[in-house]
């Protein structure tokens, strides 16, 4: 080991990319038994930097330095034989395998010729029990929660004999509890010896878990410093580059009429279980309405009943008062739905087509753009030079393939066009996913402004503090159904987190105290 | 504009290192084999520009692949792989055939009805593999493969029942009125079979851009094309669009088909297997990039190259496989023309760099 105590070190790494230089000349160093949090917006070069370390990526140029001396980690495998783990964002674990089977994948103790579950059960019991992470070794991966499914992936790294352990973004797939529990499991990790990085976007993490940060922005290290010297505005300076206002503007304003009212709605899911069992709720005019939830349970689905994307067995939507259950699509948003889709790659967007198509993509029909049967080409152009204007879409011209854009200015561009169609009811799910502060301070801005109008807008998020900061009124969803509502004014993390987790008691009980 | 540059975009070195590359493994395995290259190519552009009579056949090999190319392509850009497109030619020549024998009216109902019920037959037979896609989810590869056999057999059944003399292997001839030649080129290139669905397939490399790139329905299908779950959440009828675009299609194969009747051949044969102009319009639709320009470039190299290897055999006693290996080669490197840009990737970037430093 170095002097300095350092596991790590990584001097000068250099990695460029065509068209762009992911690490420029970047200096880390992990201290043995620290938890230091590798802080940056999306595409700053954070995980460009991990995989380096990770040996997924050769460096340019650089140095790596493991435990004082000077290493080439040319794969994972040889990352893991120095002692490196890695827990990924998404997960990589064997679905109907049990949880010993997926931890011992690929270094089986063996009897013979078969492989010793036995012993594999007895290892992975031994470890968990060591490091306090609680797991059934003979539960298949299917029947397991995403939380548990995240120590399993980090007693797999342990099992492989890692002291240095890197997490990716990994609260991005969890539940409050769950994320309070996983910092308890990552500070007895690093009592225990290990040294752990974290990679991360989110501030309130940073600060909760860190002994110190590096603040990485456009490929370069901006900053390392020790978190109890420093606070989250200071971090998101750092970030950012610019002051950064964390608080949305949003002035009480008394909701109007009801605009979206959705009455026991009901849909079949995969397999035998509804993935909307009886959902109810209403919209008004000028409010957000946030919906929370751990994903997966519905959100989707009910997304699209909604906009008619897919057919309901039960129940009813209506909008303005009309029916418009089971409608098509294209009637449903004529009737007045801009929907800003949780997945602008899938949904959003054809990213083949150009900027400019892209914004006539569910108005092309209108005769504003062309008549009899023909696309009026200038009119679409004129449309796109006005909304690139207006909403400060980034682009090298309307005629870039979407593509060619940033995460941020494509939604940036799909925002302008639902907003554009000046709808009565909008529906932002998901809005700011993978976008940077910049992007997300935008989106949010636009969202309220169409509140202030006086428009009903519907937000699905798995983020709190968006839902915090935007939503009039909050709901959560728990396994096809909208389990109760809480006070958007005063946050309450614990309450919202066990409503969450599907613990209808405790709403109760938390609704009497 | 912007849209119409960028179909010229391509740069043209790719294609021309391709054909050549091509061209050289063609005449090592023409070495190998103890043919000469040189004088095996020299017959082969004879044969394609050699003489008025050869350059007027030229173009009537290549004219069936334009439409063939056209239509494979099409239904690519909507994302569906017409594989079909032989057995809607054949259609094409069937309903060409029927209107041709069977009815006797002035030339200018004669002729156009012919080939729009040819068209339609095509197009039908190609919207049939497209509404078992958009109804039962038949992958439309499977269902048009099947197709394009059912076609054959009906073909011949109709031809052999109800349109020839007792023991021919033919229909009988169509009516005179529905003959599509053009006589005064036919003379001019000493009897070469010339007719106007060359002209109607150039139009329909037009047509191609103009329905796919400026109507609001080729928006509809490019989008539902690239990508189905956006086009759906736009609010288009995305199954429906598969129908549309695959009776699109087989319009374009149909055409393909009449021709080969009222400007040809004049007739149609008991055929033992179909005339493959639908699978080298796959090769054709490939080589042009899916592309109109493209494809009518494609298909003028594949008729030209099919055409003119008759030439090789005749003039330089290559041997057909052989000739279809030279053949093969030259689409191969085409078709594959990232093996190209590999290659050429070392001279590109130095020029890249060049211009680099000179600016």
């Amino acid at each position: 080991m170095d002097q300095s105590g350092a596991v790590v070190q990584l001097k000068g790494i250099t990695k460029r990319f065509p068209g762009l230089v992911a690490n420029d000349s970047i200096n880390f160093e992990l201290k043995k038994g620290e938890i230091h949090a590798l802080l940056g917006e999306n595409g700053a070069g954070k995980s460009t930097l991990m995989n380096i370390l990770f040996g997924l990526y050769q460096p340019d140029e650089g140095e790596i330095w493991i435990n004082g001396k000077q290493t080439v980690i040319d794969g994972a495998s040889k990352a893991i034989e120095l002692g490196i783990g890695m827990v990924h964002q998404h997960f990589k674990l064997v679905q109907p395998f049990t949880v010993a089977e997926n931890i011992v994948l690929g270094n089986e103790p063996k009897k013979g010729m078969t492989i010793d579950y036995k012993l594999a059960n007895q290892k992975v019991k031994e470890i968990s029990e060591r490091y306090g992470l609680k797991v059934d070794p003979q539960m298949r991966i299917q029947d397991i929660t995403v939380g548990m499914q995240q120590r399993v992936e980090i007693l797999k790294t342990l099992y492989r004999g890692a002291e240095i352990l890197i997490f990716d973004e990994p609260t991005a797939v969890l539940t409050v509890q769950e994320i309070d529990e996983l910092i308890e499991i990552i500070r007895n990790l690093a009592a225990e010896g290990k040294s752990i990085i974290i990679i991360t976007h989110k501030l309130r993490e940073v600060m909760a878990i860190s002994n110190s940060v590096t603040v990485i922005r456009r490929g370069k290290v901006i900053r390392t410093v020790k978190t109890s010297e420093t606070n989250e505005r200071q971090l998101a300076e750092l970030m950012v580059g610019r002051d950064v206002n964390f608080k949305v503007e949003k002035t009480k304003q008394q909701a109007g009429e009801v605009v979206l009212s959705v009455d026991n709605l009901r849909m079949k899911g995969e397999q035998s279980k509804m993935a909307l069992d009886g959902t109810s709720f209403h919209v008004r005019a000028g409010e957000i309405f946030g919906i929370a939830g751990v994903d997966g349970n519905g959100q989707s689905e009910l997304i699209y009943a909604i906009t008619g994307m897919r057919k309901v067995q039960g129940g009813k939507v209506t909008l303005n008062g009309r029916d418009i259950t089971n409608e098509s699509p294209r009637n449903i948003s004529t009737a007045g739905v801009g929907h800003i889709p949780e997945d602008r790659h899938k949904h959003g967007l054809v990213l083949d087509f150009s900027l400019s198509e892209n914004m006539i993509l569910n108005t092309y029909f209108k005769p504003e753009y062309g008549k009899s049967g023909f696309i009026d080409y200038k009119a679409m152009d004129e449309l796109a030079n006005r909304l690139v204007k207006e909403f400060d879409v980034r682009a090298s011209g309307i005629h870039t393939h979407a593509r060619g854009l940033s995460g941020g200015n494509q939604q940036k561009a799909i925002i302008a066009r639902e907003i554009n169609k000046d709808p009565d009811l909008i529906i932002a799910v998901q809005p700011t996913r993978g976008l940077d502060i910049g992007a997300i301070e935008f989106v949010h801005k636009r969202l309220v402004d169409a509140r202030n109008e006086g428009k009903a807008v519907l937000l699905v998020s798995f983020e709190l503090d968006e839902l915090y900061a935007l939503s009039d009124r909050i709901a959560v969803m728990y396994e096809g159904k909208l389990v109760g509502e809480v006070d958007a004014e005063h946050r309450d993390d614990e309450q919202l987190g066990l409503l969450m987790a599907g613990n209808a008691e405790q709403r109760q009980a938390g609704g009497e105290g | 504009m912007e849209t119409f540059k960028k179909i010229f975009n391509t740069s043209l070195l790719v294609p021309i290192v391709s054909i050549l590359l091509g061209l050289i493994v063609g005449a090592i395995a023409m070495l190998s084999g103890g043919y000469d290259p040189l004088l095996a190519y020299q017959s082969l552009f004879e044969r394609v520009i050699g003489s008025p009579y050869h350059m007027g056949e030229t173009v009537r090999a290549i004219t069936p692949l334009i439409f063939t190319g056209l239509a494979v392509a099409f239904a690519f850009r909507t994302g569906l792989f017409n594989i079909g497109v032989e057995g809607q030619f054949v259609m094409g020549m069937t309903g060409a055939t029927i209107v041709g024998v069977v009815f006797d009216l002035p030339w200018y109902i004669h002729g156009p009805l012919a080939i729009i019920v040819g068209a339609v037959f095509g197009g039908l037979w190609a919207a049939l593999a497209g509404y078992l896609k958009a109804a039962r989810g038949v992958n439309e590869v499977i269902s048009s493969i099947m197709l394009n056999w059912t076609a054959l057999y009906l073909a011949n059944y109709i031809v052999s029942s109800f349109l020839s003399e007792p023991g021919q292997q033919k229909s009988k001839p169509v009516h005179e009125s529905a003959f599509m030649s053009i006589d005064w080129l036919v003379k001019l290139t000493d009897n070469a079979r010339m007719h106007w669905g060359t002209l109607l397939a150039l139009i329909c490399v037009v047509l191609f851009y103009i329905i796919l790139w400026r109507t609001k329905q080729g928006y509809e299908l490019r989008a539902v094309g690239h990508n189905p779950d956006a086009a759906l959440y736009a609010g288009m009828n995305v199954n429906r669009t598969v129908v549309k675009s695959m009776f699109i299609s087989g319009l374009f194969a149909g055409l393909g088909g009449v021709f080969e009747v009222l400007g040809v051949f004049g007739n149609q044969t008991i055929m033992a297997a179909s005339p493959g102009y639908g699978f080298d319009g796959i090769a054709v639709a490939l080589l042009g990039g899916n592309t109109p320009i493209g494809v009518l470039l494609g298909a003028i190299l594949f008729g030209g190259l099919s055409y003119g290897s008759g030439g090789m055999s005749f003039g330089a006693g290559v041997p057909s496989e052989i000739v279809r290996i030279v053949i093969g080669s030259v689409i191969f490197f085409v078709a594959a023309h990232g093996i190209v840009k590999f290659i050429l990737k070392p001279f590109m970037s130095k020029r890249a760099d060049k211009r680099k430093e000179a600016a």
